[in-house]
C-alpha cells in the first residue's frame, strides 16, 4: 500500500501526534522545573567555587617549601605551619581510630542485631539528636569528660575524643544506612546455610557496606579537620612550637592556627592567612579523593 | 507403595504473624526420598511452612510457631545447635539469590562456614555440585566471576548447587521455576529427579503441572489449611477427598 502526499493516511498520522494544549503545558512545566533544579545546583556550586579561587589566588603564592615545613616564627607573623599541619594529622589519626570501630560496631548492633522496640528507637533518635548538637556544646563536653573527670589534660587525647564524640553520630547513620541496602535475601540465603549471624555479616553484608560505610568516614575526616571549637579548650594550643610525641602533648592544629592568626594575632600578612587556608582546605580535599577513590575501586568490584 | 521411612512428620502447626493466622493445624509426613508438592493459591501460607521446617522463624520477630516438627527423629523445636539443622536443609527461594561473590565462593560458602579449609576438598565440592545443579559447563571457565552477574536462570542453578553444597538430606525449593526460562525448567527438573535417588524434596510450586510432573505425593494448601494430600497421579485422576483440590487442579478457582 502506499500513499500520496496528503493522503488521509498521512494527514491522520500527524495529527495523532499533534502537539495537545495539554502536551504543550507539561512540556513547559517540564522545563521550567528543570531549569529551577539546574539553577539550584548552580547556586551551590558557585559559593565553593569562589572560595576555592579566592584561596588560590591570594594564598597560593604564600604557599611554599618553606611555608609547609618550618615554624612559624617571629610571634606568628611569619614563618611557616609545620606543627600545625602534624597536630592536625594527629587529631584526625588518633580520632578516627577512636570513632571508627566504635561507630561501625554500634552500627551494626543497631541494624543487624538489635530488635526493634522502643530501646532501640529511642537510641536511634539519641544518635540524631547527637548530630544536632552544637560543636562548643561538644567543646564543654570535652572539657568536662576527657580534660577534668578522665584526666586526660589539655591533649592531643582529649581533644581527638572530643572530635570522635562529635563525628560519632556521621559514622553510625552512614554505616548503618549502607547496612541496611544490603538487600535482606543476602542474609536469608546465608542464615538459611546454618550461617551464625556474625558469619552472614562477615561474609556477604560488611563486603557490600564498605564503600558506604568509607563515604561516613570521610565525612567525619573533614569535620575533624575542620573543627576549631571542640579543640579549643580541649587540646589545642594557642601557639606551641614543638611536634608532638605523645597523645599527652598539647599540639597546635591548623584550624586552630588559622582561627588566632586570624584573630587574635596583629601584624600577620594576609598571605599567611589564606594560605594556611588553602592548606587546611587541600589537605581535606586530598583525604576526600583518597577516600572517594579507595570507595570508587570497592565499589567496582560491588555488583548484583 | 511399600512402607517408607518418615523422613519429617508434622502435627497441628500453627503459624501466626502477629495475630494473624498463617496456617493453621497442618499435619502431613514427608517421606524419605520422595518428591513431596506443595500448590496453593498465593497466600495459603506455603512458604511460611517452609520457613517454619529449618526454623527461620527465629529471625522474624512477629512470627510464632506452634505444633510438633520432627526431622529424622528430632523435634527441632529442642534442637539448640540450629545452625546444624539449617546445614542438614537446603533452600532455593523463588527469585534466584546469587550472592556478590565469585561462582566458586558461592558454592564454597556453606562449606566453609562449617569448617572445610583444605581447598583441594573445597575444589571437589564446588566441581560436584555445579555439576549436579548442571550448571558446571556454563561456568567451569569462569569460576572467579561474579556470582550475581550470572543469567537469571544460571543464577537459579548457582543457588542449587550452593544449596547442595551443604550436603543438605532435605531440599527445599520454594517455586525455584518463577524466573526461570523452560529449558532451564526442564534442566532443573531432571537434576531433582536425579537428586531423589539420595535426598528427599519439598517442591513448592504455583504451576500444578509441575508438581505433577515432579512430586510422588502432593499437599493442596488453601487459605492456611491443609486441603489433602494424596498420591499426585490419583489426584490428578480426580481421586480427591475434597471437591476444591479438583477445582484448582483443573483451573476452575476463583
Amino acid at each position: 500500500m502506499t500513499y500520496s502526499e496528503g493522503d488521509v493516511g498521512v494527514s491522520g498520522q500527524s495529527l495523532m501526534f499533534a502537539a495537545t494544549p495539554l502536551n504543550t503545558r507539561n512540556r513547559r512545566i517540564q522545563w521550567l522545573f528543570r531549569a529551577l533544579f539546574g539553577l539550584m545546583t548552580l547556586i551551590l556550586v558557585v559559593p565553593v567555587g569562589i572560595i576555592f579561587g579566592v584561596l588560590l589566588v591570594r594564598g597560593g603564592p604564600a604557599i611554599s617549601f618553606e611555608f609547609l615545613f618550618s615554624y612559624p616564627s617571629d610571634g606568628m607573623t611569619a614563618g611557616g605551619i609545620w606543627p600545625a599541619l602534624v597536630g592536625t594529622m594527629w587529631l584526625v589519626a588518633v580520632s578516627l581510630i577512636a570513632s571508627v570501630p566504635v561507630g561501625v560496631a554500634a552500627a551494626i548492633y543497631l541494624s543487624e542485631y538489635a530488635p526493634d522496640n522502643w530501646l532501640t528507637r529511642g537510641i536511634n533518635l539519641a544518635i540524631i539528636n547527637l548530630a544536632g548538637v552544637p560543636s562548643i556544646v561538644h567543646a564543654l563536653f570535652g572539657v568536662g569528660a576527657f580534660v577534668i573527670f578522665a584526666g586526660f589534660g589539655t591533649s592531643i587525647l582529649a581533644a581527638s575524643l572530643t572530635l570522635a564524640v562529635m563525628t560519632l553520630p556521621l559514622i553510625i547513620v552512614a554505616t548503618r544506612e549502607s547496612l541496611q541496602a544490603v538487600p535482606m535475601a543476602f542474609r536469608e540465603a546465608c542464615w538459611n546455610m546454618g550461617a551464625t549471624r556474625w558469619q552472614t555479616i562477615r561474609t556477604v553484608v560488611l563486603p557490600n557496606a564498605i564503600s558506604g560505610i568509607l563515604t561516613g568516614v570521610i565525612l567525619s575526616v573533614s569535620r575533624t579537620a575542620g573543627e576549631t571549637a571542640p579543640i579549643m579548650f580541649t587540646g589545642a594550643a594557642f601557639f606551641f612550637p614543638f611536634l608532638p610525641t605523645s597523645v599527652f602533648d598539647q599540639t597546635m592544629a591548623m584550624a586552630m592556627h588559622l582561627f588566632v592568626i586570624s584573630t587574635a594575632v596583629p601584624g600577620v600578612p594576609d598571605e599567611l592567612k589564606y594560605g594556611t587556608a588553602l592548606t587546611l582546605i587541600t589537605l581535606v580535599l586530598l583525604m576526600n579523593a583518597a577516600s572517594i577513590w579507595f570507595r570508587s575501586y570497592l565499589r567496582g568490584k560491588k555488583k548484583w | 507403595m511399600v512402607a517408607t521411612d518418615v523422613k519429617l512428620a508434622v502435627r497441628d502447626l500453627n503459624i501466626q504473624y502477629g495475630g494473624q493466622r498463617a496456617l493453621s493445624g497442618v499435619s502431613l509426613d514427608v517421606h524419605e526420598h520422595e518428591i513431596f508438592g506443595i500448590i496453593g493459591p498465593a497466600g495459603s501460607g506455603k512458604t511460611s511452612f517452609l520457613r517454619t521446617l529449618n526454623r527461620m522463624e527465629m529471625l522474624q520477630e512477629n512470627m510464632t510457631v506452634d505444633g510438633s516438627i520432627v526431622f529424622d527423629g528430632h523435634d527441632i523445636s529442642k534442637i539448640q545447635n540450629v545452625y546444624a539443622l539449617r546445614r542438614h536443609i537446603g533452600v532455593v527461594f523463588p527469585l534466584p539469590v546469587g550472592l556478590p561473590l565469585s561462582v566458586y565462593d558461592n558454592v564454597a560458602l556453606a562449606p566453609r562456614l562449617s569448617g572445610i579449609k583444605d581447598k583441594s576438598a573445597l575444589d571437589e565440592i564446588v566441581e560436584q555440585c555445579l555439576m549436579r545443579a548442571a550448571l558446571w559447563d556454563e561456568v567451569k571457565d569462569r569460576l572467579d566471576a561474579l556470582g550475581s552477574l550470572l543469567s537469571g536462570g544460571q543464577q537459579q542453578r548457582l543457588t542449587i548447587a550452593r544449596a547442595l553444597s551443604q550436603d543438605p538430606e532435605l531440599l527445599l525449593l520454594d517455586e525455584f521455576s518463577i524466573a526461570v526460562d523452560p529449558v532451564t525448567t526442564m534442566r532443573i527438573e531432571d537434576v531433582l529427579k536425579e537428586l531423589k535417588e539420595e535426598i528427599t524434596i519439598i517442591l513448592v510450586t504455583n504451576l500444578v503441572q509441575q508438581a505433577r510432573r515432579l512430586a510422588d505425593r502432593t499437599a493442596f494448601f488453601l487459605d492456611g489449611q491443609l486441603i489433602e494430600v494424596g498420591e499426585t497421579e490419583a489426584l490428578f485422576n480426580g481421586e480427591v477427598k475434597d471437591r476444591r483440590t479438583l477445582d484448582y487442579l483443573e483451573g476452575r478457582f476463583g
